[in-house]
């Protein structure tokens, strides 16, 4: 049989390339209503009083009293209203929809909404701490008691938008007595589980089917369950089609963007050697909590970074302010925390003289070696040839010789990380509970059933190609469409790098038996997440395996410094990963040159602030990504190792390549300008600022 | 009210609107063609780039008045075309195409490139692209594909 990871030509090259795909800005419908928000305009106070103008007929308002279920969004931590009552919480807080059929007179009567507020002093500082994790490895806290010298640096990290080129939108419209909605969505069953919960309806009234997205990255997890509800409440009220479709400049101001941190680490010397770690790590919430938790835990759980470190003591906070909510982005936590450790593991080899390569390499974790929480590396680990592959390919060890020269202004810097795959702990068998469905028809095609988003990663291409694969058949005969919740099981969110690993492997499982089941005409096979044995997580006490499998990278960058502007230009980058085993190379390879331009631009160019609360960004001009200017060529070469549960050995992809990118580009600027860096992004500003202080 | 006229994907059309209307928004309303997308609505993303008398543009950042008289093609348009094949079949081998938003600009992007420069070397294709955001692919696939629909192109452009 042919290698699995053999590239074919993606499935749905041809509807986006010649324009026909559909997103879901480019559904209308006879009779449809435009729907804009309208919001706070102080970011913490209450609403004492709203006015409302006369509205002209075939208009309508939809507001927290129209909501018949929970004025709450469902989701982990459950503190998103639908619609704002009372009490605001940060700035342009959605107040209300305001709904009819023509856009500009939205706008205006938007305007002439009088709403008056008591305001109270907004909280900017990270002083309400809402979640604090704690705990130990080894001797924890007391192993600090045997140094002979303590290292301590403070590292912080700022907001990134996810900026996928699609904004968020909606469109939805009465079938029955169902609500449907039609969305650019990561999570076809979160958004039904929470309209279901705001609506108060039951499960076979609400249908949620997913557009073709235009990127998403995390910032279309959760963040559509909240404009989802409000559109299906004003659906359910006004019984007409409905489409609401933010705006870039809405869009960059009021959606969840990526947790700003910051770490402080000690770590206790002996010999001149680690003999353990303490850090606690602090992250910005904004105004709600939602999934910020589990944002924490991702970020806590990588604090040893690629590396064993026996003795630790570590905690973190969740901090609420009154700024736009926090949410999920692709690494989750991972990438904050992985710039941290593997900034400080190189601060500490400088400061006791080492040469930090070797001081990395002796550190790195090993087969059989305890994770951050004791659990257990079980599969081979990679690393010493990975890096060796792209210190060879780049010439990492002369370049570093000779860029460390004072004054050229080059330079090359490498990070070593990992990322832990799927849910952490229990999530999937606790809380996921995935379910797929494989199925065969008459004319002998088989459908892929399953609430798994095409988002770009080319899900579409590789579940049909496994499942061909797994049944000797011809792609074409495999069918996977769009999930709609009338049609597929829920078999998770598209998230957590789990896609491929886990609902694949299920599907590999049911395909297994579908094959030994071929001579029947028509039938359907269903299979359920079942937790490999060996997983034992205390989620409560962090102990045991936080993750069922790791995947793996080494990223060198390299890059030139402008002496006078400071100005950073990325030149070359060199990556190796092991994510098990590639179901389709070019794909593979494709999320890795996106994660890492991501990464890297995260660590040097995209910059994001609030002021009294309000993001200083609002559009593409103001917040900046990469133009295929910035990039400099990708190399990137990916090693086998296959996973076990994984279909065919994969394990995750997704977020991976993201998570290296800031302290590859750090380091490099580092070694260009012979300066210790301490946070992202590193901006010309920055690095003036440390030029300075000579 | 004024009447514009202009030849849309070959055809003369004539419209009585508003010339301030966007012309990204007629093309998509008045139209029906959604293959130009709205990812910025200020001129900064590309992904709802058409070609005005062959030339790359971004639609929402061109008022109808500016287009009396003019020649627009849309992605639509251009998709019929032996320039379009030879461009489609390198985004599709060179993997160029992930979610798609962006892909329909870029596509209008590489043909207005390789009709100004049939054989551009890197450096002129980050120019030509960088009018084009993608936020999916970090560009290098899209580079390469633009290189491979030069080389399999020769003597098309
Ligand atoms: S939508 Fe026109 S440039 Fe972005
Ligand atoms: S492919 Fe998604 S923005 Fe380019």
């Amino acid at each position: 049989m042919k290698d699995i990871s053999k590239s074919i030509n993606k499935v749905d090259n041809e509807e986006k390339i010649s324009g026909k795909a559909k997103y879901v800005a480019d559904y209308t419908m006879d009779g449809m209503l435009y729907a804009m928000t309208k919001r706070s305009s102080i970011a913490k106070g209450e609403i004492v009083n709203i006015e409302y103008p006369d509205l002209p007929k075939g208009y309508f308002i939809v507001n927290h009293k129209d909501v018949q279920g929970k004025n709450i969004i469902k989701m982990i931590f459950e503190d998103w209203p639908v619609f704002t009552e009372k009490n605001i919480s940060y700035l342009y807080e959605p107040i209300m929809l305001v709904i009819g059929p023509e856009k500009s007179v939205l706008v205006d009567i938007i305007e002439h909404i009088k709403i008056t507020y008591k305001e109270e002093k907004p909280i900017f500082a990270w002083t309400d701490s809402v979640i604090d994790y704690h705990f130990d490895k080894g001797h924890g806290n007391r192993i600090f008691d045997d140094a002979d010298e303590i290292i301590e640096h403070t590292y912080e990290t700022g907001y990134q938008e996810q900026a996928y080129i699609e904004p968020q939108g909606f469109i939805g419209y009465p079938e029955g007595d169902k609500t449907t909605l039609v969305g650019s969505i990561q999570c076809p069953y979160y958004v039904k589980n929470a309209v279901i919960q705001a609506l108060g309806e039951k499960d076979e009234n609400v249908r949620v089917i997913q557009a073709n997205v235009g990127g998403a990255f995390g910032g279309k997890e959760e963040y559509p369950s909240l404009i989802g509800c409000q559109l299906a409440v004003a659906v359910k009220k006004i019984k007409k089609p409905i489409k609401l479709i933010f705006e870039r400049e809405e869009d960059m101001l009021v959606t969840t963007k990526r947790h700003p941190s910051k770490t402080v680490f000690k770590a206790a010397i002996k010999n001149n050697q680690i003999i353990g770690l303490k850090a606690h790590v602090s992250i910005d919430a904004g105004a709600t909590i939602g999934l910020s938790g589990v944002v924490l835990s991702r970020a806590l759980l990588a604090v040893s970074g690629a590396y064993t470190i026996d003795h630790l003591d570590v905690s973190g906070d969740v901090y609420r302010t009154n700024t736009v909510p926090n949410g999920a982005f692709r690494g989750f936590g991972a990438p904050q925390m992985f710039f941290a450790v593997d900034m400080f593991i190189e601060h500490i080899a400088k400061s006791l003289n080492f040469d930090p390569l070797e001081f990395r390499e002796n550190l790195l974790v090993k087969q059989g070696d305890r994770t951050s929480t004791n659990g257990l590396f079980r599969e081979p680990v990679l690393m010493p040839n990975m890096i060796k592959k792209v210190i060879d390919e780049s010439d990492y060890k002369n370049k570093i010789k000779q860029y460390s020269q004072k004054g050229n202004f080059k330079g090359i810097g490498m990070s070593l990380f990992f990322h832990g795959c799927g849910f952490t702990g229990s999530g999937e068998k606790n809380i996921i509970k995935a379910k797929v469905r494989l199925k065969k028809t008459k004319d002998g095609k088989v459908h892929i059933l399953v609430a798994a988003v095409d988002m770009g990663q080319g899900i579409k291409t590789t579940f049909r190609k496994l499942i061909a694969h797994m049944l000797e058949l011809d792609i074409e005969e495999v069918v996977f469409n769009n999930p709609d919740t009338d049609f597929v099981p829920d078999s998770g969110p598209t998230v957590a790098s789990r896609t491929m690993m886990i609902v694949g492997g299920l599907l590999a499982r049911a395909a297994k038996e579908m094959k030994s089941r071929w001579k029947e005409v028509t039938f359907t096979v269903e299979k359920e997440y079942e937790q490999p044995d060996y997983i034992k997580y205390d989620e409560l006490h962090f102990i045991g395996d936080a993750y069922p499998a790791y995947s793996w990278g080494v990223n060198i960058v390299e890059v030139e410094v402008d002496p006078v502007t400071y100005q950073v230009y990325i030149k070359k980058s060199w990556s190796v990963y092991d994510v098990g085993k590639a179901i389709d190379e070019k794909i593979v390879l494709g999320q890795a040159d996106g994660g890492l331009a991501q990464g890297l631009a995260y660590g040097y160019l995209e910059v994001m602030n609030h002021k009294d609360g309000k993001i200083m960004q609002k559009n593409m001009t103001d917040y900046i990504i990469p133009t295929a200017m910035d990039m400099g060529e990708m190399e990137t070469y990916l090693f086998d190792n296959p996973y076990a549960y994984g279909p065919y050995g994969a394990k995750g992809v997704g977020e991976l390549p993201l998570i290296g990118g800031p302290a590859a580009v750090a380091k490099a600027i580092e070694s260009a300008i012979n300066k210790n860096i301490y946070k992202i992004p590193v901006t010309p500003e920055y690095i003036m600022e440390l030029m300075n202080n000579d | 009210m004024t009447e514009i006229k202009f030849k849309l994907n070959g055809k003369e059309q004539t419209l009585n609107t508003d010339p301030n209307r966007r012309l990204l928004d007629v093309l998509r309303e008045d139209f029906k063609l959604t293959g130009s997308k709205e990812g910025c609505g200020e001129g900064e993303c590309g992904a709802c780039s058409v070609l005005l008398n062959k030339q790359i543009v971004n639609s929402c950042s061109v008022p109808l008045a500016n287009v009396d008289g003019q020649d627009i093609v849309t992605i639509e348009g251009f998709s019929k075309t032996k320039e379009y094949q030879v461009i489609k079949d390198s985004f599709a081998t060179a993997g160029g195409v992930q979610c798609g938003f962006c892909t329909p600009g870029m596509i209008i992007a590489t043909q207005s490139l390789l009709n100004t420069k049939p054989r551009p070397n890197d450096y002129e294709i980050k120019i030509g692209l960088s009018g084009n955001l993608c936020r999916c692919t970090g560009y290098n696939l899209i580079i390469k594909s633009v290189k491979l629909a030069a080389k399999d192109g020769d003597g098309l452009w």
